[in-house]
């Protein structure tokens, strides 16, 4: 199985010979979403990821955020609607932007490849660990894990989409709240239960497709598109300055980091300090500030 | 389900979870289904974005289902039927209901006997003994029955003591206002969810109704169910694609293993058991059989002799002749006690008596009383009284385990002090066999083996034969007392110690003994050829059928249940050809009243079955399928009076239709009739355990849950489950975590009467604190899944520790949902 | 289950793009590379059983991907569990529970063997199964002929056995709830039996 490739991380021309292929986008309807997890352990069953440890810390949202096991979290938000409560469910995972900051950042050829159909995929073997690819993602998104020393998150089961299925996530979803196809034919999905949505009273529901990233794979139908911040969301996302930087005069880091040991752990050291014990279990509590309004 | 039985003459969800897409109204209330049944939630969904469907939601807590409901009402566990009083009292005074279809279908036509009453004073319904405190005559409880045997009606619902009127008098106590003192919602926002629910009166509008534990668990729990009935029969709901009262069944074959006989009271296919005094077959099958009510009723029951010979056949094989009645005195009767009154073998009943001493051994088939039953310190305590103990499982649970220290030092006992003999047997699972189950839409689906099981574990079909074949090789070596069903037990699988499920479910099915012949003479079903149609069953012992109620699963056609065709010519999501549905593929119960008096349909678009001259098109008819509609036969076949009973003649031991009763332990005096608050008919237990609280004391309501994330007490042997739902919690409104100083994660306690049960506390805004009768009330609630064994931080936590042994009078469903408790900070 | 398989995979992948990579990083990305392999599909080359979920009643079809059955001597392993696309109720779909029924069948610790536990001790002893059988049929005669109800004080018949009771069934299928009620029941005459509807 292979599939057709767009772009490549730290490399300055496009793939050549790409034909048109129809970008792939996974559409999530927020207001259709009941916070099953399905989706959650679909993606971690198919991607044989391990289950992390997790603590009881006052709400039903799994973990505080996703982790280099774990690309696929449900955020659970209580909203107070003048008076009438709304509990909003999110899927954060990687939205594969169509101007991914990730790619754009990363200094490692190879490392992260964007396919011609849109998805955006890391690629572990020729990943460095530097985690630049976390600086660049206006999502924050990508996660390290220190024990392999690599940066992991949603590959839109490339695997299984390559062979025409569904990614997991989205085959899984009871409600049919994430739905997988062509951009243009989630778009109008999205765009008819936006108006069904207006029609029943929510006037500012939208579809959350920023334009700052080029558009994303992940496009989400949101009841209250004007505070996309209510599900964690940014409000207008664009790939940070600093990233730009890389694609062209410091290009060369990248190409040195897959030489050498030496940079890697050079790289590593600026971006996240001394070594952390890889067995430290983060407390999910110490991370949610305000954990009540995120029940 | 005895709620259903009784009011339409079948237990079990009416249409099906492909159907809700059908709905343009969809009330979850005493059930959470996006919670519970998430994927049969995806229908509702369906409805939603494909037909602009309303969800209303009304439960004690902002759930997963009110998540994505267009209306929610949060209201007090156990006030249901406040509730529903209040929608059918809205549905009646403002003329918003289904008029046709109610004279039609319902008994609303039909007289109550002059002897009825209700004391809407005192909260009691005629035959109430004061003295006693019991209802010792509830022969009022009938229709004013002529002299030609059938009841009195008046068509026209004007009479005074038709159905109709007493009911519509008897729930004009139920106005907004009451409603809003006993349940704790505002009037205002009740009556916005009433016109939604009651928007579905008219013919070209259909509303459902999903239910689950969260109407069951209370001691008044199928009166609750009752008047969900009756609102939808006066809505016209019941039998229409898109309506329905649709129970939705918490395991994977609680419907087969209830078709199949699984409860003391009935046999399979819902016969009720021979009882004690019933000496010959003849006067077993005369007490079982009703009689009809009503002139042209089907009155399908009358056919029970059939059923109950073609099933002794079954079980007794060449042993049962017609000289010895088909085997029926082999079989065991219902003892009666001293008061009279037919001995109780229900689940809470056989809890009491092991803890009296009662009970010897004791066999779990997987599962798990300690955990999933009532009030777990007294069912603990039980099973230490027991001689032996048997646990077929997959994992290690709390009852195999329930001698461990840990375990027994919540009744104060030790390893040393149990004497019983305990036998874990390691079972296989679900895909380590085959064989079928019935889910919630009485789908009967066949599975197969994909892995043999791990290690030594066995198919529970491998361990029932070879206990019963050893004890039957006992009693030929040693003899023994009354060997005779044992040694004359039908066991003629070609693999006695394994029997092939193929050949039991034939059985089940059931087959001809010798040629079948119709009136004229003719033979309709060969010797040896499996049995297609119900009233293919003789009682002269020439057919065997193990139930009759799936006849048609496993024909000469092969085993239906395997049928995998999704061809779906109604397009309304039937699947006639997908497995098989009991009764005789019906896909949708009481389908008659989909079409109107001259057998068209309510709604063109919504076809359920219709009159084309000569017979009945669409779904399986629930009728006669070549009896023209005025043939008058009546729409509910399995009732005497071919109507579906809004007044409820003598079925429930709690009255004949729904009154409110607040829980056996409520915060509040009922409102309605403090007299008797609680529901008169319930009989208390009386073992140490079973303590009662009184609001002084544990001021707080409680109600207990299932979390989407965990199957009961299974998955907590499922890391990824355990990494979804980790450890125990109790959901606490933020008014009343601040006045205990209990923050977002602290360690709390909740104690009942009964004991005691801490985890974390997760500190909420989706329950809110409520104003009942003028008083503040506050509800926490907790979902059950934990306790002793499993992965993960498991800390003792049985939900059940803390809930009463309290059941309903006529389920004995116990009381799970909104009973007392204090709560503090740990 | 699967690991080696998807391992061995990966690795074969690593190496060659490894070496690619190194000589590629000095000049810029190797243009020809314009496909990336991606991972290989683990169900590429299951058995697929078609089953139902033993979970709620929906009861949702599910197929479970097995690994191994086309070997002589290797036991099949289930890899993967799936929804049913076909199947009109889920659709493919399925909930969080569903979704991971392949950890209620490969579990550590699911009972592999049979244990008991005699009167009055702390622990589990392993027994073999012809061992329990025996001793749990001699228990049920013991106490069946003892305490079976011949007939009430008026002297009408009863047969029925309640010194015994017998819960179980709705997480088993209906033929094994059928056997339940003929042996125990009809046979032995035992007259509670429950389930979990009641509950």
């Amino acid at each position: 199985m292979s599939l057709e490739l767009l772009r490549i991380s730290a490399s300055g021309s496009p793939a050549p010979g790409v034909r048109s292929v129809p970008a792939v986008t996974k559409l999530v309807d927020t207001t259709t979403c009941i916070g099953c997890k399905a989706c959650e352990v679909a993606c971690q069953e198919w991607n044989d990821l391990p289950p992390e440890p997790t603590t009881q810390t006052g709400t039903y949202q799994t973990l505080p955020d996703l982790t280099a096991n774990f690309w696929n979290l449900i955020t659970f938000n209580e909203h107070d609607d003048s008076g009438t409560l709304r509990w909003l469910m999110r899927k954060d995972q990687c939205m594969h932007c169509s101007e991914p900051g990730c790619l754009i950042a990363c200094p490692a050829p190879g490392a992260i490849v964007q396919y011609a159909n849109g998805i955006v995929d890391f690629q572990q073997d020729h990943c460095i660990g530097c985690g630049y690819c976390v600086t660049g993602c206006p999502f924050d998104v990508p996660k390290f894990n220190p024990r392999t020393r690599r940066v992991y998150k949603c590959t839109l089961c490339v695997d299984r989409v390559s062979v025409g299925l569904q990614p997991a996530c989205v085959k899984a979803c009871p409600t049919s709240c994430l739905q997988f196809g062509t951009k243009e034919a989630m778009l109008e999905i999205a765009n008819r239960r936006v108006e069904q949505l207006k029609a029943s009273g929510f006037a500012r529901a939208a579809v959350y497709d920023p334009p700052g990233v080029g558009g994303t794979g992940v496009v989400t139908v949101l009841a209250f598109a004007d505070q996309p911040e209510l599900y964690g969301l940014p409000r207008d996302p664009t790939v940070p300055m600093a990233v730009s930087f890389w694609k062209g005069p410091l290009k060369w880091i990248g190409n040195l980091a897959m030489l050498g040991g030496l940079a890697v752990a050079a790289i590593h050291y600026v971006r996240f300090g001394r070594k952390e014990d890889p067995d430290q279990i983060p407390n999910p509590k110490d991370q949610i500030p305000n954990s009540t309004t995120r029940l | 389900m005895a709620s259903l039985a009784a009011t339409f003459g079948r237990g079990a969800m009416t249409n099906g979870w492909t159907d809700i897409r059908n709905a343009d109204v969809v009330l979850a209330m005493g059930g959470n289904p996006a919670e519970n049944h998430p994927v049969g939630f995806r229908f509702v969904m369906e409805a939603k974005r494909n037909r602009n469907a309303t969800l209303v939601c009304v439960d004690p807590r902002f759930n997963r289902t009110a998540a994505v409901a267009d209306r929610f009402v949060q209201i007090r566990a156990g006030t249901d039927i406040a509730f529903l009083g209040g929608l059918i009292n809205y549905a009646l005074t403002h003329n918003r209901f289904h008029q046709e279809y109610v004279r039609l279908f319902t008994n609303a036509p039909l007289l109550v006997s002059e002897r009825y009453a209700f004391d809407s004073a005192r909260g009691v319904f005629s035959g109430w003994d004061a003295e006693r405190r019991a209802y010792t005559d509830i022969s009022s409880w009938t229709y004013d029955i002529g002299p030609d045997g059938y009841a009195r009606t008046d068509p026209t619902l004007q009479h005074p003591r038709s159905v109709f009127q007493v009911m519509r008098q008897f729930y004009a106590r139920y106005t907004p206002e009451e409603v809003s003192r006993i349940c704790g919602c505002s009037a205002d926002d009740f009556v916005k969810v009433a016109d939604v629910i009651t928007s579905t009166y008219t013919p070209d509008r259909a509303g459902t109704i999903m239910y689950a534990l969260g109407w069951t668990h209370h001691s008044h729990s199928v009166q609750l169910i009752h008047a969900a009935a009756m609102l939808q029969l006066l809505l016209g709901n019941i039998g229409r694609p898109g309506g329905g009262l649709n129970a939705l069944r918490g395991h994977a074959n609680i419907q087969g293993g209830t078709d199949c006989g699984m409860a003391y009271h009935n046999l399979p296919g819902y016969i009720p058991v021979p009882k004690v005094g019933d000496e010959t077959l003849n006067a077993f099958v005369t007490a079982a059989t009703p009689r009809a009510l009503r002139p042209n009723s089907t009155n399908f029951w009358s056919n029970t002799d059939r059923f109950v010979v073609s099933q002794l056949k079954a079980f007794y094989g060449a042993a049962a002749t017609r000289q010895n009645e088909f085997g029926y005195r082999l079989h065991p009767r219902l003892p009666q006690s001293d008061g009279g009154a037919y001995e109780n073998w229900s689940w809470a009943y056989i809890f009491d008596a092991m803890h009296d001493g009662g009970l010897e051994g004791f066999f779990s088939f997987g599962m798990n009383p300690v955990s999933n039953g009532p009030n777990s310190r007294k069912a603990i305590a039980g099973l230490s009284k027991l001689k032996w103990l048997v646990v077929a499982e997959n994992f290690e649970q709390e009852t195999a385990a329930f001698w461990r220290d840990d375990i027994l030092s919540l009744v104060d006992l030790t390893p040393e002090d149990v004497q019983t003999e305990v036998f874990m047997l390691p079972a296989a699972n679900f895909a380590e066999k085959d064989g079928s189950f019935v889910n919630s839409a009485r789908w009967i689906q066949w599975k197969w083996k994909a892995v043999d099981p791990p290690g030594d574990a066995k198919p529970d079909q491998e361990i029932v034969a070879r206990i019963f074949l050893k004890v039957r090789e006992l009693y030929e070596q040693e003899g023994g007392t009354f060997p005779d069903p044992i040694r004359g037990l039908n066991w003629w699988y070609s693999n006695p110690t394994s029997p092939s499920l193929e050949e039991v479910s034939r059985e089940i099915n059931g087959w001809a003994l010798e040629d079948v012949r119709d009136a004229s003479g003719a033979v309709v079903v060969g010797r040896g050829r499996q049995l297609s149609r119900f009233l293919d069953t003789r009682a002269d012992g020439s057919t065997l059928s193990g139930n009759w109620l799936y006849i048609g699963m496993f024909t000469d056609q092969g085993n239906l249940a395997q049928r995998r065709s999704t061809a779906d010519p109604s397009g309304l999501g039937r699947y006639p050809e997908w497995t098989f549905s009991w009764p005789a593929n019906r896909r949708i119960l009481y389908n008659r009243c989909s079409a109107d008096g001259d057998g068209r349909p309510w709604d063109a678009t919504r076809v359920g079955i219709a009159w084309n001259g000569e017979r009945w098109v669409g779904d399986t008819p629930d009728y006669t399928v070549d009896s023209a509609p005025g043939a008058d036969l009546g729409a509910f076949i399995m009732l005497p009076e071919g109507v579906a009973r809004l007044f409820v003649p003598g079925q429930f031991a709690d009255g004949p239709w729904s009154e409110h009763y607040e829980p056996v332990e409520s915060p509040v005096a009922n409102p309605l009739h403090p007299e008797h608050s609680s529901n008169p008919a319930v009989r208390p237990f009386g073992s140490p355990f079973d303590t009662l609280g009184t609001a002084e004391e544990y001021p707080i309501v409680c109600t207990t849950y299932r979390l989407t994330e965990h199957f009961h007490y299974w998955t907590k042997n499922n890391p990824y489950a355990v990494q979804l739902q980790p450890e125990f919690f109790v959901e606490i409104p933020e008014e009343l975590a601040r006045e205990k100083g209990i923050a977002n994660g602290d360690q709390v306690r909740v104690t009942s009467a009964r004991g005691s049960i801490e985890g974390k506390a997760m500190v909420t805004r989706r329950i809110k604190p409520m104003q009942i009768d003028g008083r503040q009330v506050y509800q926490i609630g907790f979902p059950i899944h934990w306790g002793f064994l499993g992965r993960g931080a498991q800390r003792g936590s049985l939900a059940n520790l803390v809930t009463p042994t309290v059941v309903d009078p006529n389920s004995f469903a116990p009381e799970y949902k909104g009973f007392l408790v204090r709560l503090e900070k740990v | 289950m699967n690991q080696p398989l998807v391992r061995l995979t990966r690795r074969e992948f690593l190496r060659t793009g490894t070496i690619g990579a190194a000589t590629v990083s000095a000049l810029g990305f190797d243009l020809t590379a314009a496909y990336a392999q991606v991972r290989e599909l683990k169900i590429a080359r299951t058995t697929e059983t078609r089953s139902t979920c033993p979970y709620c009643s929906v009861s949702c079809g599910v197929i479970i991907h097995t690994l191994g059955d086309r070997s002589r001597n290797v036991r099949p392993a289930v890899v993967h569990v799936e929804g049913d696309p076909d199947h009109p109720i889920n659709q493919g779909t399925l909930c969080p529970k569903g979704i991971t029924l392949k950890q209620n069948i490969v579990n550590d610790r699911r009972l592999t063997k049979v244990k008991y536990r005699a009167p009055g001790s702390r622990v589990w002893e392993e027994k073999p199964w012809d061992w329990a059988i025996d001793r749990i049929a001699r228990l049920v005669k013991d106490t069946r002929d003892r305490r079976l109800r011949i007939e009430d004080a008026r002297g009408r018949a009863l047969h029925a056995l309640t010194a015994v009771g017998v819960i179980g069934g709705c997480t088993d299928t209906n033929e094994v709830n059928y056997l339940l009620v003929k042996a125990f029941r009809a046979g032995l005459g035992v007259v509670p039996i429950e389930q979990q509807a009641r509950i």
